[in-house]
């Protein structure tokens, strides 16, 4: 069996502010390689958080998180940083184009914020992989000036960018209407095919889920399916 | 360019109306701060200038004469009633070798030797009290730039040749070639011809100054080859108390500085020097404030953005000097602005205050020190108050942008 990209091993997680609010309890998850998994449930059962911990953007109350085979609960802000550049992608609920940015830069930013500096092969890794997703000619738009359809797989480019081994998506079809959901979908797919990159979809759309090779069913923060569709 | 300029340039760009805004806000800062320096500056300069322009930095003069107090068989008791001894004009004790002590100490320029006493100025029925300087013209020239002050004839002090004031002449009538009789005591006389007659810009000065050569002086007040003071210029203006302090350590004679004998003008020039920085400090703040407000804003309105950043790879760092860079970008550039906004007024302010002659009534010092130190502040000013909004982004928690919110 290959190297688990993510291993997650009896995670809890609270939220501490006033009040402490138990959210995940006892999760115990394995990502593999190139796997295309859906993550559903009802709203407010903990999919986002279980994300932000998978996505070391967040730490656990309790448990370890493996990111390919190294646990993280004792690595810095900037190690984890450094590994959300290169190891990770994500895909936000409302895509969050940065608006300031044209659709090259923003798939190019990711990149640069990591290396630090400008570099002409950055821009051209941002350029082509638009172009190869049909988006050649929306590069020089400004973020706000893309169509819904086109937003969401600009993100989805963006999250590619770094070429990680996985993405982690909430939502990503959340508020788009049925066509720019299929067609999200379908780029999804497809570079889980040529890249073998993993993918994790929170989604509440079961057409989408059983499109899937895997579906982890989470209820009250316990993962209570775990299978094929 | 590195990500963190890229990013500050396009959020500046993107916040147009506020970029725009703030910096016309430190641009009118920054043009007060230049105007103002530019004012007092050139009005201190020209008020210091003008009190030099008669005075020298440092003049020495032999200790004071203590009053003696005989008594009389010891055991006796005396009401003593103790006088200054009247009032004579003195001589420096080795007054050459002083001078040469002098012309060495560290930050000195030039020493002249002058005699300096008390005389009548009188022709036919008027007369005049008047302070009569004895100066070698080309020594004296390098304390106090006479030949500049003339107005008519020459410096020549041969023989029994004086230089009068523009507003003396006036009150006795006489013109350069005239005869004036000076009398020192009561049978100390002489006539002497008006070589030339200066203006120091100062009436008290003009009616009551009279130079004549070292000779002359040193015969009219019956000093027989000696000097009554030794006047001192240094390199630095405001190093002439300190020098006048070591002259008299070393030397053991009395050596006033200008700035002791005008401590009346020193009070003013500082207390206009204070009050100045503390409008400046006011507008820096003020500053400041206009530019943290702005860049607060603007964090808040980009968290989600920061969080974006934070989430896909941008270090703490990174995220921090955007904010930074911002704050400089808006001090540098506001600056440029300001400094342009502060020549145009103090241009505007010199051709308003004029003499009734129309000269200038001061020049204002515009200089690239000024400029250089405004843009400093400014740009210093601007990364400082971006500095709690930039760890405000830093420290802005990711998690948050997946969650949704
Ligand atoms: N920062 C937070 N502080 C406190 N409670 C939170 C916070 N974020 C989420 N929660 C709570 O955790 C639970 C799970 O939230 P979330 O992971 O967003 O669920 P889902 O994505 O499945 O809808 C919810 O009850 C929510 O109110
Ligand atoms: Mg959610």
């Amino acid at each position: 069996m290959a190297e688990p990209l993510v291993r997650l091993r009896g995670v809890d997680k609270a939220y501490v502010d006033h009040v402490v609010t138990p959210v995940l309890h006892g999760i115990d998850l394995t990502v593999l390689p190139g796997e295309f998994i859906a993550l559903t449930g009802p709203s407010g059962s903990g999919k986002s958080t279980l994300l932000n911990l998978i996505g070391l953007l967040d730490r656990p109350t309790a448990g370890e998180v493996y990111l390919e085979g190294r646990a993280t609960s004792a690595l810095n802000d900037a190690e984890l940083t450094r590994l959300r550049a290169r190891r990770l992608g994500f895909v936000f609920q409302f895509h969050h184009l940065l608006p300031a940015f044209t659709a090259v830069e923003n798939v190019e930013l990711p990149m640069l914020a990591d290396r630090g500096r400008r570099d002409p092969e950055l821009r051209a890794r941002a350029a082509r992989l638009l172009e190869s997703i049909g988006l050649g000619d929306r590069m020089p738009y400004l973020a706000p000036d893309l169509s819904g359809g086109q937003q969401p797989r600009v993100a989805i480019a963006r999250a590619h960018a770094g070429d990680p081994p996985q993405v982690l998506a909430d939502e990503p079809t959340g508020n788009l209407d049925t066509e720019s959901g299929r067609q999200v979908l379908e780029l999804v797919r497809r570079i889980n095919r040529e890249r073998h990159t993993a993918f994790i979809i929170v989604t509440h759309d079961e057409r989408i889920a059983h499109q899937c090779d895997r579906i982890v069913h989470l209820v009250d923060g316990r993962i209570v399916g775990d299978d094929a569709p | 360019m590195n990500f963190e300029l890229i990013v500050a340039l396009r959020y500046l760009r993107e916040g147009r109306g506020q970029t725009a805004l703030i910096l016309t806000g430190i641009a009118v800062g920054v043009g007060v701060i230049v105007f103002l320096s530019a004012l007092i500056n050139g009005l201190q300069t020209s008020l210091i200038d003008r009190t030099l322009g008669s005075q020298a930095h440092v003049v020495v003069r032999p200790p004071e004469e203590l009053p003696r107090v005989l008594t009389a068989e010891p055991g006796t008791l005396h009401g003593v009633i103790v006088q200054r001894p009247p009032q004579r004009v003195r001589s420096i004790k080795q007054w050459q070798q002083a001078r040469e002590d002098i012309a060495r100490f560290p930050g000195v320029v030039a020493v002249a030797p002058t005699v300096i006493g008390p005389a009548m100025a009188s022709r036919g029925p008027g007369s005049s009290a008047v302070a009569v300087r004895g100066i070698d013209p080309e020594q004296y020239q390098r304390i106090v730039a006479l030949r500049e002050k003339l107005v008519a004839g020459s410096l020549d002090l041969t023989g029994f040749r004086a230089l009068i004031g523009i507003d003396l002449a006036d009150d006795l009538g006489v013109r350069v070639g005239d005869r004036v009789r000076l009398q020192a005591g009561l049978e100390r006389t002489a006539v002497y011809t008006v070589a030339g007659i200066f203006d120091f810009g100062n009436r008290d000065l003009n009616q009551r100054w009279v130079f004549v050569s070292l000779r002359a002086a040193q015969a009219l007040f019956a000093l027989d080859g000696g000097v009554s003071t030794l006047e001192v210029r240094g390199t630095r203006i405001f190093d002439a108390e300190a020098l006048a302090q070591r002259i008299t350590e070393r030397t053991g004679l009395v050596a006033d500085s200008w700035m002791a004998v005008n401590a009346q003008l020193l009070v003013g020039l500082r207390s206009q020097s204070s009050s100045s920085y503390m409008i400046q400090t006011f507008v820096i703040l003020a500053v400041a404030l206009g530019i943290a407000s702005v860049l607060a804003v603007s964090v808040v309105q980009k968290s989600r953005e920061i969080g974006i950043l934070r989430a896909t790879g941008a270090p703490r760092g990174r995220v921090m000097r955007i904010f930074l860079i911002q704050g400089g970008l808006l001090g540098l550039a506001g600056s440029a602005l300001g400094i342009l906004l502060g020549i145009v007024l103090a241009l505007l302010f010199a051709s308003l205050a004029k003499n009734p002659d129309g000269s200038a009534t001061f020049p204002v010092e515009l200089t690239a020190a000024l400029f250089l130190r405004a843009a400093a502040t400014a740009v210093g000013v601007g990364i400082l108050a971006g500095l709690f909004p930039a760890r405000r982004a830093a420290r802005m928690d990711p998690a948050a942008v997946i969650r949704g919110g």
